[in-house]
């Protein structure tokens, strides 16, 4: 087979962004009849499946120097320019993977959207956009697709607009994503300086020195709003849930993905070298977003909402590499950086899986059960098996256990936490052992929260009437969820192909890569040294499985054959009552006493009748959301308060109309007359 | 290399065998300590056959993960524990998976364990898993901080690499290390669900925490669990033996006299860390439950002190 030209690769590329638009159009027109939004969604998948193709193409074609395609649109002193190198590629890839998937099962469950007509034309749109901001070669470019795919995600999380809550959710998220595009183009203006080249080739020739500090800053304040570093988080718990699963698999799973890129692009490419300090705020603020992320989504027993916290958990893992990457390349530590660039992206492949797969479960439990809240929840793996199934690997998957792939990303994490010693600053060698700490309790933290998501939602007795009546949920949408699980297993097994796929990228940033992994005996991945460490995933998945095996066949052969069923023992008090179960909210009891204290300011007061009185016993749960309390209800009030000032002059009389403007003029006067 | 794979065999099956007799004695020892008589030391093995002849009770609304958890469970610990080198180094799957992977393994065990707690939906089976998961959340960072720790003294997260540092020359007394040792210890307690964190003989259903999760397992499923819980101890104590004790362990080639001598001193300090079990166990009450965090605490910031003081103390290159 012969590998296309990068001409004709960058060609189909933009020719799928117009297809996409097309689509978006016809959308519009036929999106009222079911068969409509099924074609439109099936030729979604078609697209990305090809842009998939291409990316791959791309990555690990022959040449390393991109093919760029001018467009015949755009401004009229500007180029725009798209095509591909080898990071936009590896991107393109993970975020047409995940969308291919997301849009195959949209194909049976996106007839069940209320009012179609507010969804489907922004589906594509939605996915055009994102894939402009990854394939642009020039800031203009990236900063439309940006802000296109940010309003067409805006018009779907307001698709159900009937609910208060979604309008305030769609507001919140309005005013965050307008707040990250202006400080991205302030970052793209000094980069490009006084003599004004935007395109990022001109931008790497001649970016202005001494602005990489004010760029990082604006970089992660820009992109971090958008892929949910806190404090800049509040919007993605209510807006991810707000709009319909396949969509909020897409925000969370892989919109999150473009704004990584975006900070990759800017930080690693654009901004210049890197001074060692830079990794300070990044390694600071991913440390505190992982812990928090999680914290809140243990607190969470809305389903959707506990996905969307988590995602914010691991945007923070993800950050941790880059950070890492960052004071390793700075310090000319290249392989250490290799590593940590890897961990990174190997984690943002793995989270748009498995974040998906998550994502799209919880849909198909919405669907079925019409709850999202799982205290309604209860017992679905009786009614709905391949759900339960698909949801239980991405469970583990998240969770960073064996066999799956979340663990290989956090393991190479580790590795590259633990080559850190050999940093010769201070400040980072005492900081990244307590990120190391941090990250170490947020994988244990997260095995808790999904094992109340899975344990809570799908084992035990049905809560309610909507719960025990659920039923499985369609062919495409099953289809949909095997396949993410099946990546995800796939990825967690052969990881050392996803290692080498990603070379590329740390070669094109970095210039280097780690050693080629393939080559390894028995599948094995090999970071630094074999006498170092390595993680052989599918050796590990064997041994579990023959293990497991052989227990079996050696208890069926040896033990009693003899099964009962019977009544729960439970001590010999079984109770009827459904309500007698653990619930979310008993599960996260001790979670929220141990660490909810200090962070939610949580407090519990039992109030507990009169010996003889026979009212019921009380307990009364007080939980704080410090941050949006702290910083953004200030916010708030104070813009609150000026508008109410600046309100009153619409009231004066034409006098003191006049006398102000009188005054303004003298002002600017004067101010102009200082000047010169 | 082809010398391992007998010696790998060998340990699979060595782990599988000892692990009842290790809690055989553990029980022993603390009987005696209570001036007791106590149960014979294969007494664990009887029980385990006891369990397999008898009927499984199922409960009505238990769904194939109830069923399918205690061989997943076993498997994961089994495997584990085939991974830290016992009686000698240099075991070929080793080199699949080192120390964090090891961690992780159990990880598996324990989401199984509390999923399986989880599904019939009874009240004791969630007390238990949301406890578990509570203790696990401070344990598992504090072994992992543990594990860093050796991983940056010995400059390896592999365990025969630690374990052949240790023995080596440049392995000082450190205070790194001995701060490992104490994290590890106390994990070793809240996980195996030992005094004062959890205590297996229990029979007072609220004090139950690892006991409350497999309330309502019966039958084969029950022996699979509980011989799951013994691997788990035998390993935790062959990774402190086998990390901070590492003298006599054969390494590979060592002949048969070095392979006996190697498996001789190994049954002698299991039994060793047995008895300080114990002895630990008698001589201390049992903890609250919301005790235990503090606890567990303490591993975890003594497991951040080691790593920090090697973090400060390396000279970079």
């Amino acid at each position: 087979m012969s590998i296309p030209s990068p001409w004709l690769l960058s060609e189909l590329a933009a020719g799928a962004i117009g297809v996409l638009l097309m689509l978006s159009a016809l959308g519009s027109l036929i999106a009222r009849r079911p068969l409509g939004s099924r074609l439109i969604y099936g030729a979604c998948t078609l697209v990305c499946g090809a842009l998939t193709a291409t990316a791959l193409a791309a990555l690990l074609g022959p040449s390393p120097h991109p093919a760029m395609l001018q467009l015949p649109v755009g401004l009229p002193l500007d180029h725009t320019l798209i095509g591909f190198d080898r990071l936009s590629a590896a991107f393109v890839l993970i975020v047409n993977l995940a969308t291919a998937i997301v849009s195959g099962y949209a194909i049976g469950y996106g007839v069940h959207a209320r009012e179609p007509r507010r969804v489907v034309p922004f589906y594509p749109a939605f996915v055009a956009g994102m894939n402009l901001v990854l394939l642009a070669q020039d800031a203009f470019s990236f900063l439309i697709g940006w802000e296109f795919m940010s309003l067409a995600s805006w018009a779907l999380v307001v698709s159900d607009h009937t609910s208060a809550e979604n309008r305030r959710a769609a507001l919140v998220y309005l005013i965050m994503a307008t707040g990250g595009a202006l400080t991205l183009l302030f970052g793209f203006g000094l980069l490009a300086g006084s003599a004004g080249g935007y395109t990022f080739d001109e931008i790497r020739r001649a970016a202005p020195a001494g602005v990489g500090p004010l760029v990082l800053v604006l970089a992660l304040v820009g992109t971090g709003s958008k892929a949910g570093l806190v404090p800049l988080h509040a919007w993605l718990p209510l807006a991810h849930p707000a709009a319909p699963s396949h969509v909020s698999a897409l925000m969370s799973g892989v919109m999150t993905k473009v704004a990584v890129y975006g900070f990759v692009r800017i930080v690693f490419d654009l901004a210049g070298a890197p001074a060692w300090w830079w990794s300070l705020p990044v390694l600071l603020v991913a440390a505190v977003t992982t812990l928090l992320g999680v914290l809140y989504a243990l607190m969470e027993h809305d389903l959707k909402r506990l996905l969307a916290y988590h995602t914010v958990e691991n945007i923070g893992i993800i950050f941790i590499g880059l950070g890492l990457a960052l004071a390793f390349e700075a310090t000319g530590l290249k392989s250490a950086a290799a590593l940590s660039l890897t961990a990174a992206i190997f984690h943002v492949f793995n989270h748009s899986l498995f974040k998906s797969l998550l994502f799209l479960g919880s849909g198909a439990v919405l669907h079925a059960t019409g709850e999202r809240d799982m205290e309604q929840l209860g017992g679905l793996i009786h009614r709905m098996p391949v759900t339960a199934v698909t949801f239980l690997a991405g469970c583990i998957a998240i969770s960073a256990l064996p066999p799956f792939n979340g663990f290989v990303s956090e393991w190479l994490t580790f590795q590259a936490i633990l080559l850190s010693p050999q940093l010769p600053q201070w400040v980072p060698r005492l900081l990244v052992p307590a990120v190391g700490a941090t990250l170490a309790c947020s994988a244990a933290l997260a095995a808790t929260c999904f094992v109340k998501a899975f344990g809570i939602s799908f084992l035990g007795r049905a809560r309610s009437t909507n719960a025990s009546t659920a039923h499985e949920t369609d062919g495409f949408s099953q289809g949909a969820m095997l396949l993410l699980a099946c990546a995800c297993l796939a990825a967690g097994l052969l990881p050392g192909y996803v290692i080498d796929a990603l070379a590329p990228v740390t070669q094109l940033l970095l210039g280097t890569r780690l050693a080629v992994q393939s080559a390894q005996p028995w599948l094995r991945i090999v970071p630094i040294d074999p006498a170092r460490s390595a993680y052989d995933g599918a050796l590990v998945a064997v041994m579990i499985v023959v293990a497991a095996a052989t227990t079996a066949l050696v208890v069926r052969r040896f033990a009693s054959h003899a099964l009962r069923r019977s009544a729960p023992w439970d001590c010999g008090f079984p109770d009827a009552s459904t309500a007698t179960q653990y619930t979310a909210g008993s599960f996260a009891q001790p979670i929220r006493r141990v660490f909810g204290s200090a962070v939610f300011r949580a407090r519990e007061r039992v109030t507990m009748p009169e010996p003889g009185d026979s009212s019921p016993a009380r307990l009364e749960v007080d939980v704080h959301d410090t941050l949006w309390e702290t910083l953004y209800v200030p916010v708030v009030r104070l813009v609150d308060a000026v508008t109410e000032r600046v309100n009153r002059m619409q009231f004066l009389t034409i006098r003191s109309y006049l006398t102000l403007v009188f005054a303004a003029l003298v002002l600017l006067l004067v101010i102009v007359g200082g000047w010169r | 290399m082809r010398t391992g794979w007998p010696t790998q065999l060998a340990q699979l099956i060595l782990v599988l065998g000892l692990a009842p007799l290790l809690t055989g004695v553990t029980r022993k020892v603390r009987a005696r300590l209570l001036r007791r008589r106590g149960a014979s030391v294969v007494q664990p093995y009887r029980d385990l056959l006891k369990l397999i002849r008898k009927e499984v009770v199922v409960a009505e609304n238990a769904s194939w993960l109830f069923r399918a958890a205690p061989y997943v469970i076993f498997a994961t610990t089994w495997v584990a524990a085939a991974l830290v080198p016992t009686f000698a180094t240099g075991l070929p799957l080793g080199a699949a998976a080192d120390l964090i992977v090891i961690v992780a393994l159990l990880g598996t065990a324990r989401f199984m364990l509390a999923l399986a707690g989880l599904d019939v939906g009874t009240s004791f089976g969630g007390i238990g898993s949301s406890r578990e998961m509570m203790f696990a959340s401070l344990a598992e960072p504090a072994m992992l901080m543990a594990v860093f720790t050796l991983s940056l003294f010995a400059g390896s997260t592999e365990l025969s690499s630690i374990s052949a540092f240790m023995l080596g020359p440049r392995a000082g007394l450190s205070i790194s290390v001995a701060l490992a040792l104490v994290a590890l210890i106390i994990v070793a307690l809240g996980e195996n669900a030992r005094i004062p964190v959890d205590n297996p003989a229990t029979h007072l259903e609220l004090t139950m925490v690892h006991e409350a999760m497999i309330l309502e397992y019966s039958g084969r499923h029950l022996a699979v669990i509980e011989a799951a819980a013994f691997v788990k101890l035998l390993l935790y104590l062959s990774l402190i033996a086998c990390v901070f004790v590492p003298w006599g362990t054969a390494v590979a080639g060592a002949g048969l006299f070095g392979y006996a001598l190697g498996l001789g001193l190994y049954a002698g300090k299991l039994a060793l860390l047995g008895f300080l079990l114990s002895v630990f166990e008698t001589a201390i009450a049992k903890m609250r439950v919301f005790r235990v965090p503090e606890f567990l605490g303490v591993a975890l910031m003594l497991g951040l002190l080691g790593t920090m003081l090697l973090f400060v103390s390396r000279a970079p290159h």
